[in-house]
């Protein structure tokens, strides 16, 4: 073996000495909401660490489904967030194309106030946003109220803009010679250029829409248009609470995210790393 | 095919002007390159031509028609970048075909178009490649294709060889020919590459900070600059130029003496009114009108540096006992062993201290 590869050989292994620990401490948790998943109520709090699974799932989740309609606020979850991830892509990139490519008066403003947005916490937003969509446009539980207040992402907007700005102008001037329409220009030019950054943005959106809980909780409280985090808080009541329900919707809410993240991280992490190097 | 006319053109960046007041006429199916060091405003100039750039003042006319605020699209050219500006998605045929299936041209049509494009550049057999798959020179091919398809009146290149190596700018420099020769189009070439103007243009317009410093053919901006920038961006290795002073005037012309060296005389030809005596001036030689001691007007020794041999000819870098360079062509077999020679010059050219030429 050369010194070199031994050398990279050693590093290898004290980078995995380093880093096993710390993935395990970060899994811990996954992996213990994954057993009292499926393990009945009274045993979750029983003095041992049981690190292995039992066989309450099924139970778990039938109690679940019972009280809440757990299915049926997966089906909400997952249609508004698939119908906010589209439109919040649409949007942002439309934004950040023009923000992009055109100069026009007050552009500087324009991006100077979305950058403070991001500064603004969500908190200083939420109560004047409900009291506009709940009193002023009386659209309590409704997907309007779920999907349309959270649509303009600031940080999409800036994301998708610097995406944009990093793609030669050459490419859209050769379009624009040949008399291709701006439009098409953005929808067969710039879009499949952007595609890691569209599917990071998308991964990102999905989940910001997937694991919202205060908004939904504020503006859909009704049974029956409850997302699904919203339904699982539901199970916290002031008598009782239906531990192991819970952890069984936790995961059902999560795994389909883990899967969904490694089946995209290609992309994702192309995505963001995106114009780290030239 | 189609005239352009670029009358008082005028382009301005906010308060900076880069373009100062151009006027060009450039004659149904000629070729005419934009020749000049960046940032002269060469590429704004084409690029104003080709309607991606709006002008600040002036018109620009194409095919005889008024064009200032025609779309790019409208105006009957087509425009080859320097980066390429393939589409990295698409694969050949697609990228040929873009801009005609985008604006709803008939497909047999487009198809008819692309089929000839890839048959005038050779290049059938990569349609289904993507860019990528491409070397530069192919790639550099394809983008010529883009524009051939659109059955231009008048092509644009900006700096179309800048990004291929030697070998392959002389061949496509050959190919560009041919498809001028071919196509018969008016082109108009953008290049920083006196060599690439010198070869391909039928004119050559030389820029300097947004200003026209002489518009001719090639061997005329050689044989005859207009001033000291032209005569020194023209030509390769550069024109030489030695300081002096003028000390009369004689019945041949003008008596000059070269700075520092006595008895290094030369009289030009001169039709205007010759500068007073004592007046400084800058004498331009060629490095091929060094010639051998005694063959021309005076003899001058210079120290040699540096030797360069190219095959048949030679470079001698060298400096005036003034302490001037000089760059000396001399054939191959010609070549002094010695550190210092005395050389002769046969022909030269006289400019005044403003760098305006004396003739």
């Amino acid at each position: 073996m050369s010194s070199l590869s031994s050398a990279r050989l050693r590093r290898s292994i004290a980078l995995h000495l380093f880093l096993t620990p710390l993935a395990l401490i970060w899994l811990f948790p996954l992996w213990m909401m994954v057993i009292f998943s499926t393990m009945p109520d009274n045993g979750i709090f029983s003095p041992g660490i049981e690190l292995l699974p039992h066989g309450n799932f099924v139970d778990n989740f039938n109690n679940l489904q019972r009280d809440t309609n757990f299915v049926g606020a997966i089906g909400i979850s997952v249609s508004v967030a698939v119908t906010y991830t589209f439109l919040s892509v649409l949007l942002t990139s439309m934004a950040g194309w023009a923000l992009a490519r055109y100069q026009f008066f007050g552009k500087g403003v324009v991006v100077g106030i979305i950058f403070g947005t991001i500064t603004l916490p969500y908190a200083v937003v939420l109560i004047p946003q409900f009291i506009m969509v709940a009193r002023d446009f009386q659209l309590a539980n409704t997907w309007v109220a779920l999907i349309v207040p959270p649509l303009f992402n600031s940080l999409g907007v800036l994301f998708m803009r610097q995406s944009f700005s990093m793609m030669p102008d050459d490419l859209f001037d050769a379009a624009r010679v040949e008399g291709v329409k701006e439009w098409r220009i953005f929808l067969f030019v710039a879009l499949p250029l952007a595609r890691p950054m569209l599917a990071a943005l998308a991964i990102i959106l999905f989940l910001a829409s997937w694991n919202n809980y205060l908004w939904p909780l504020l503006i859909n409280s009704q049974p029956g248009s409850m997302t699904a985090p919203v339904a699982l808080g539901t199970l916290i009541g002031l008598t009782k609470v239906s531990w192991g329900g819970i952890m069984a919707g936790a995961v059902m809410l999560t795994v389909p995210m883990l899967i969904v993240f490694v089946l995209l991280q290609r992309h994702f992490i192309a995505g963001i790393a995106a114009g780290a190097v030239k | 095919m189609a005239t352009v006319t670029l009358s008082n053109v005028v382009k301005r960046f906010g308060a900076f002007e880069v373009v100062h007041g151009a006027n060009i006429d450039i004659k149904d199916g000629e070729f005419v390159v934009f020749v000049g060091p960046s940032g002269c405003g060469k590429s704004t100039l084409l690029r104003m031509i080709a309607g991606l750039e709006d002008i600040s003042g002036g018109e620009i006319a194409i095919g005889g028609k008024l064009v200032n605020d025609v779309e790019p699209a409208d105006r009957g050219i087509a425009m080859v970048f320097q980066s390429y500006a393939l589409y990295p998605h698409m694969s050949v045929e697609q990228n040929l075909s873009f801009g005609l299936r985008m604006t709803g041209n008939p497909k047999a049509d487009t198809d008819r178009r692309v089929k000839r494009a890839a048959e005038i550049l050779r290049i059938s057999e990569l349609m289904d490649r993507r860019p990528k798959k491409l070397s530069g020179g192919q790639r550099q091919r394809i983008a010529i294709g883009r524009a051939i398809v659109r059955e231009p009146q008048v092509f644009l290149f900006d700096e179309p060889l800048s990004n291929l190596d030697a070998e392959l700018r002389v061949q496509m420099r050959v190919e560009i020919s041919r498809l001028h020769k071919e196509l018969g189009a008016t082109m108009i070439y953008v290049t920083h590459d006196q060599t690439e103007a010198m070869t391909l243009a039928d004119r050559i317009v030389v820029l300097r900070a947004g200003h026209i410093e002489q518009i001719g053919r090639p061997l005329d901006l050689y044989d005859d600059p207009d001033n000291l920038f032209v005569a020194g961006f023209v030509g390769s290795p550069k024109m030489n130029f030695i300081k002096a002073q003028i000390v009369g005037r004689d019945a041949h012309g003008v008596v000059v003496e070269l700075a520092g060296q006595e008895k290094t005389r030369i009289t030009q030809p001169l039709a205007g009114a010759a500068p007073e005596a004592g007046s400084k001036v800058i004498v331009g030689v060629r490095p091929e009108h060094f010639g051998s001691a005694g063959e021309g007007d005076t003899d001058l020794v210079v120290a040699i540096d540096v030797v360069e041999h190219l095959g048949g000819t030679s470079f001698l870098y060298a400096r005036t006992a003034h302490g001037e360079d000089v760059v000396i062509q001399r054939d191959a077999a010609k070549v002094p062993t010695t550190s210092e020679v005395t050389v002769s010059i046969r022909k030269s050219y006289l400019f005044d201290e403003k760098g305006l030429r004396l003739r």
